[in-house]
């Protein structure tokens, strides 16, 4: 029997599947709602002072016949007043105590401010807060949000802070808009906080009106950055992730997000040591019900894999990120065309021929559409079997060269050796930083 | 035509709802959607198997991002009667029918569809897409404004020519207006397709029989080069006895009626249709889309044999169309002068004819009697052997006009394009011919770089092979 229930730092839930504090988080009324559908936890939207949005606030990237692959934002923190944000705290956690109540806090940046909101969130009985240093738009103007989680030291002061006065665990979010995200991180960790969640959204321009030259989202012909998020960032989200998991020095659990759309993406976010997962442009995109979808197929994939609970394959992927320097330049793998599954449309020829090494060509035969993998100049990049539109027709099979496993560390250790001319590895190890 | 049991006539409305559109335009969501399904192949399949070679995938993509005037102009580019193509081409055996996606298992590209999606804002518009070169102080006369003559019209008047172009009928498109089912193409639709090629610059002279209105001699005289577009004839004669009783025609003709107003065609209750080609089942369909109670197509062969595509095979099965297989028409009987049945007999496959295909033999004593109130002949056209022997030089071989690859006919002068020379195709057929009579007729008279050819720049040589590991 699968369990599928999680901690993170002591928060309890019945499933790793979070709300993440946005638009669906935003009332008692869809919270409710959502947990009634199965959701684990959910993370309020950000409270703090009261602010005014503007109209327009979403705008999208679309790719081919899929509708927000992208999804990019201006809209700020909670516009509603803070005693019915609190009041419906309350409620929420009265009617579904079993389920994780998080308070996301963003508040101007002194003491007494943080030790007031954190008093009256924790008043309402909620499980955790999430400090929300990564909000990268508007809010960042006025000094908040990413305007913290880009200055380790404010990062630290204000985790402090609400150290001195939280009862329960404290969560800080991070943005991804940062060149090294173990900066911030470390400096949480160093003030006391008891997990990290990443990541917020990353600054991007959607798009322009081609007609009307105006960037999207549209505020009266006018436009401004805004945070992306979907699908399209998962990647990024995952590489952030793994910076922090991968380093020894870092020791918090994590609560992953970043274009988490269905079980399979929170596998991933697991598999490189995510405690649990936060949602929110798929249930922006498709409604609180995909949660069913989600706890369906973690719990299939993990009784396949004989997995019981999260903790028996959390992380496992976290050794297999090494530095390039680690990784073994006598691996070899070269392309291979299964001529029955190949349906002729050539793509793979094209790829390679302009896009890679040249290693595919057209078949001799101008009758036969399947391409030739030239597998001494084959240099096994993938790129063949990426554009391949038919699963399992190109598959990057290992030569055995016979070479001993060498990494260019190992290299240039050898070459230190046999030459005596030293060739120091440079320590550019992204997650080495601090 | 005074028929013995006349079919009820449907209200126009009802036949306006029977030969509405098979394939709909579709909308942007539709097309946009599809044409982001194309895989955009290497060397395309689609693309070598259109007689075109229109350039799918490229005009798939410039849709795919909205930029419909672009596929618009790849598309006529290769083939100037694209919107026609787009409904009257036999896309299965064609481009849709060479889709990767096939070997797949998955629907292959709507390529038919996106096709008209493409073209009909410009053709049906007259939105001049295609860049004119400046006159070339040349003239060539087309005889024939069917598919093949104009397409050949609009690729000379392309290269610069001053092209005149005759049709003996009252309105210009030949079986593009008058013999294609309206539900793959309206008469509008044709009829657009031509005023289009009329814009680019091309002069129709329409009710002008060339050899009898207009002498040869004097196209000849006004000519650099003339070509030859000018289809078939009529229906073929069965050559049975009770043929000329009323009741009786052609397909091309009784489709030519259907074409020119539907609602005052006059059926018979129980149709007959001799033939199994494409032609056929256009008749068989329309007839019984307009309200004929039981239609049947007699053929002589089986229908491993049939000449029409199984796309037109599978429309007419499920019009309600009955198949006899194996079945020769031996006599048409009347009374009173009007058909009432058409006497058969049975036939079984023989060794292999002339064709390749087993040869039918009829089966003494199988004769029987199928009652009808109105026969459709359609066993093939006649050919116009007797305009060519007119003309000096040009050689008519088994009913078509002979010609080399540049369809150049034995006389330097005439070009021929079209079902006078391929014995009856398709339109994309004639507008491929039409394109490299064209070429031919440029390269003919401004010699063999009239038409630049591009070159690839130089190259360097490819990079050494990645070089192996040191140790």
């Amino acid at each position: 029997m699968v369990d599928l229930t999680s901690n993170l730092a002591g928060i309890k839930s019945p499933n790793p599947f979070w709300l993440a504090s946005a638009p669906p988080t935003n009332s008692a009324y869809q919270v409710m709602k959502a947990f009634d559908l199965g959701w684990g936890g959910a993370v309020w939207k950000t409270i703090g002072e009261p602010i005014v949005n503007v109209s327009s606030r979403y705008s999208s990237v679309n790719y081919k016949n899929f509708r927000m692959m992208g999804l990019n934002n201006i809209e700020l923190i909670t516009d509603r007043p803070l005693e019915e944000n609190l009041h419906e705290l309350r409620e929420v956690k009265r009617y579904y105590p079993d389920r994780a109540l998080i308070a996301s806090l963003m508040v101007e940046s002194t003491r007494e401010a943080w030790h007031t909101v954190v008093k009256q969130v924790e008043d309402c009985g909620v499980d955790g807060l999430e400090l929300n240093f990564g909000c990268p738009h508007g809010m960042s103007e006025r000094g908040m949000g990413a305007a913290v989680g880009q200055v380790p030291e404010y990062t630290c002061q204000i985790v402090e802070w609400v150290k001195q006065v939280a009862r329960t665990p404290v969560i800080v979010k991070l943005t991804p808009n940062i060149s090294n995200i173990t900066y911030p991180a470390m400096a949480a960790q160093g003030a006391g906080c008891d997990a990290i969640s990443l990541i917020n959204t990353i600054n991007s321009i959607t798009g322009i009106d081609l007609d009307t030259f105006e960037p999207r989202p549209k505020v009266r012909g006018k436009s401004s950055h805004g945070g992306y998020c979907g699908p399209a960032v998962k990647p990024i989200a995952l590489n952030l992730l793994a910076t922090l998991t991968t380093n020894p020095k870092f020791n918090r659990p994590v609560s992953g997000i970043g274009g988490i759309e269905n079980w399979q993406d929170a596998v991933e976010f697991l598999l490189l040591g995510a405690t649990n997962v936060q949602v929110c442009t798929a249930v922006m995109h498709y409604g609180f019900r995909i949660i069913d979808e989600l706890t369906a197929g973690l719990t299939a994939w993990m009784e396949q894999k004989g997995f019981r609970t999260l903790d028996d394959f959390r992380g496992k992927s976290v050794p297999r990120i090494v530095d390039w320097g680690d990784l073994d330049l006598n691996y070899k793998i070269i392309a291979k065309i299964d001529p029955k599954k190949c349906i002729g449309c050539q793509l793979c020829y094209i790829a390679c021929e302009d896009g890679a090494h040249q290693s595919i060509a057209l078949n001799p035969d101008p009758n036969v559409r399947v391409p030739v993998v030239l597998n001494d100049v084959c240099v096994g990049c993938n790129l063949c079997s990426l554009v391949c539109p038919v699963d399992g027709c190109i598959t990057m099979t290992e030569v055995d060269n016979k070479k001993p496993q060498t990494s260019w560390r190992q290299w240039q250790a050898k070459l230190a050796a046999s030459k005596g001319a030293a060739v120091a590895a440079p320590a550019h190890g992204s997650h080495n930083a601090p | 035509m005074p028929i013995r049991n006349v079919a009820h006539r449907l209200t126009p409305d009802q036949i306006q709802k029977n030969m509405a559109d098979i394939a709909p335009a579709m909308s942007v969501e539709d097309a946009t959607a599809e044409a982001s399904r194309c895989l955009f192949c290497f060397d395309a399949p689609c693309t070598r198997a259109c007689p075109t070679h229109i350039n799918v995938p490229e005009f798939i993509k410039r849709l795919a991002t909205r930029n419909i005037v672009g596929a618009a102009r790849t598309i006529l580019d290769a083939n100037i009667l694209g919107a026609s193509c787009a409904r009257a081409c036999p896309t299965e055996v064609l481009c849709e029918g060479a889709c990767v996606y096939n070997l797949e298992k998955a629907p292959p590209i709507q390529i038919g569809r996106l096709q008209r999606y493409a073209t009909d804002p410009i053709v049906m518009t007259g939105k001049q897409v295609l860049p004119l070169a400046p006159d070339n102080g040349k003239r060539v006369s087309v005889v024939g404004a069917g598919p093949g003559g104009l397409a050949a019209s609009a690729e000379l008047r392309r290269l610069g020519y001053k092209v005149t172009c005759y049709d003996a009928q009252d309105k210009p498109g030949g079986l593009n207006t008058f013999g294609i089912a309206p539900y793959k193409m309206t008469n509008e639709e044709a009829l657009l397709e031509a005023e289009y090629i009329r814009k680019m610059g091309v002069e129709f002279v329409l009710k002008a029989r060339v050899g009898t209105d207009v002498p040869l001699s004097q196209l000849e005289a006004q000519s650099d080069a003339i070509v030859l577009a000018v289809g078939l004839g009529g229906t073929s004669k069965l050559g049975l006895s009770g043929e000329e009783l009323d009741g009786v025609c052609g397909a091309t003709e009784f489709i030519e009626e259907v074409r020119r107003d539907p609602t005052r065609v006059v059926l018979g209750r129980r149709i007959i249709v001799v033939g199994a080609g494409n032609t056929s089942i256009d008749a068989a369909t329309e007839a019984k889309r307009l309200g004929a109670e039981t239609v049947t197509i007699v053929y002589r062969r089986s229908e491993k044999e049939k000449g029409c595509y199984d796309y037109e095979y599978n429309l007419a099965k499920k019009d309600g169309v009955v198949f006899h297989w194996l079945v020769n028409p031996v006599r048409v009987v009347g009374v009173a002068g009007a058909v009432s049945a058409l006497e058969c007999i049975r036939m079984r496959l023989g060794p292999p004819d002339a064709s390749g295909r087993p040869a039918p033999e009829p089966i003494a004593g199988s004769e029987f009697a199928l009652p009808c109130d109105m026969l459709i002949k359609s066993t093939g056209q006649e050919k116009r052997v007797g305009f060519f022997k007119a003309i000096s030089g040009v050689d008519v071989k088994g009913g078509r006009v002979v010609v080399n690859e540049g369809y150049r006919t034995g006389n330097p002068k005439y070009f021929a394009v079209g079902d006078c020379v391929n014995g009856g195709k398709e339109v994309v057929n004639a507008a491929a011919e039409a394109k490299k009579a064209a070429a031919a007729i440029h390269r003919a008279l401004f010699g063999p770089a009239a038409i630049p050819v591009p070159q690839p720049g130089p190259r360097l040589a490819k990079p050494a092979v990645h070089p192996p590991m040191p140790f």
